[in-house]
């Protein structure tokens, strides 16, 4: 989805703050959220890709203020809500790898030049808005994983191979892009398309 | 689905003992084992499991090369990985050389490779670095007290996927002298993230 999340780009958040004197959790709550999500997605409240959509759709003022660990205590608000009302859980407690076998070959080799997609799917997506339609290099190839875009919202793991490919600067910022920088972006193969 | 967006008027403290009695009573977790774990993540050693890869890397050729083919493999080695995110596919490592800089950043939340440097730190996940680190990284950078040469190649990893990022920083000078336990002293988390050189 187009939401606040999508991060990439953006102007306007000023400089970054670094501290080294930080504490892991502030506030106590946080570590409590922490661990509390950790547990409740491996008992089968959700997985992983719904409690990320779960973050995503807090309203945009609302994760901007929240912080962190304030996202992750909405996101499980959220699902506690609209998940816990019956009595069975509504998923298969979300542990073990997310790699998964598949019996097809990857439609991409390294050095293939290719584009991502334009599309604006309303639900999860793991491509960043700031690099769609924009044409990419494979640079790595990894095992097919769980697509989150199908398995945030209950359309199951449908597998799909996972791609590293690189973007020049220039292809991605235009005439002002700094000079001689390339982002490497993973995507999921039905983001991408062959370039002739 | 939209939220609602009345959701969470009280402080996040009182909502988070709601939540957790909730969780509580659905039998998805248990407050003893919540109690346990954050414990553990308050005496988590964080980035100095990733120090002493590093440490390794730069004092056996075999185990850097190893590292930098297959990164999860080569921490097993070391007795790391065990209490690694399932959700992570695969450990990369990327080499920082003297021609090639590599930083580390997720646009879309804030994914990091817990199983090396622990939890993220707050700067990481904030939405300046989230939105300027795949824009403006020289200038980010720089910004930061680090000044790129203009000639050193700036790569980019927005761990958008299952996939998670570590930098393996160049070794600084004058410490040929120095024993695996000293070196791992001198790593920094920032560096691993790419945003510091030794």
């Amino acid at each position: 989805m187009n939401g606040i999340h999508d991060m990439g780009g953006m102007h306007g958040f000023g400089a970054v703050d670094r501290r080294s004197d930080e504490a892991l959790f502030p506030e106590a709550w946080q570590g409590r959220v922490c661990a509390l999500a950790g547990y409740a997605m491996g008992a089968g409240l959700a997985n992983i890709d719904a409690f990320r959509h779960a973050i995503e759709r807090m309203p945009p003022e609302r994760y901007l203020a929240d912080g962190y660990y304030g996202r992750w205590l909405y996101a499980l608000e959220t699902l506690a809500r609209e998940r816990l009302a019956g009595d069975a859980l509504p998923e298969r407690p979300d542990v073990g790898s997310v790699t998964r076998e598949v019996d097809r070959e990857p439609r991409f080799a390294v050095g293939d030049p290719v584009r991502t997609w334009n599309r604006h799917p309303q639900g999860h997506t793991r491509l960043p808005g700031y690099a769609r339609d924009r044409r990419g290099v494979i640079a790595d190839i990894h095992p097919a994983c769980v697509y989150p875009d199908t398995n945030a919202d209950g359309r199951g793991e449908s597998p799909e191979y996972l791609y590293t490919v690189a973007f020049e600067s220039r292809e991605l910022w235009g005439e002002e892009a700094e000079a001689g920088a390339t982002v490497y972006i993973d995507l999921f193969e039905p983001y991408l398309e062959a370039l002739a | 689905m939209t939220a609602d967006r009345r959701q969470g008027s009280d402080s996040p403290a009182v909502r988070t003992e709601a939540v957790e009695a909730l969780l509580v009573e659905r039998g998805l977790v248990q407050s003893a084992a919540v109690d346990a774990l954050v414990e553990r993540y308050e005496q988590d050693i964080g980035p100095l499991r990733g120090a002493r890869v590093v440490a390794e890397a730069w004092t056996d050729p075999a185990f850097r090369a190893r590292l930098l083919e297959d990164g999860m493999p080569a921490i097993r080695e070391l007795g790391f990985g065990d209490n690694t995110d399932s959700h992570v596919a695969r450990l990369v490592v990327k080499e920082n050389t003297e021609s090639v800089h590599n930083l580390v950043v997720c646009t879309l939340c804030s994914c990091y490779p817990w199983a090396v440097l622990g939890l993220p730190p707050a700067w990481y996940k904030s939405p300046a670095y989230r939105s300027r680190a795949v824009r403006e990284p020289r200038l980010l950078l720089a910004e930061l007290g680090l000044d790129l040469e203009p000639e050193v190649e700036l790569r980019v990893w927005d761990s958008s996927a299952e996939v998670r990022y570590m930098v393996l920083p160049r070794r600084p000078e004058g410490t040929g002298g120095l024993d695996v336990e000293e070196l791992t002293a001198r790593v920094t988390r920032d560096s691993m993230i790419g945003v510091e050189r030794l």
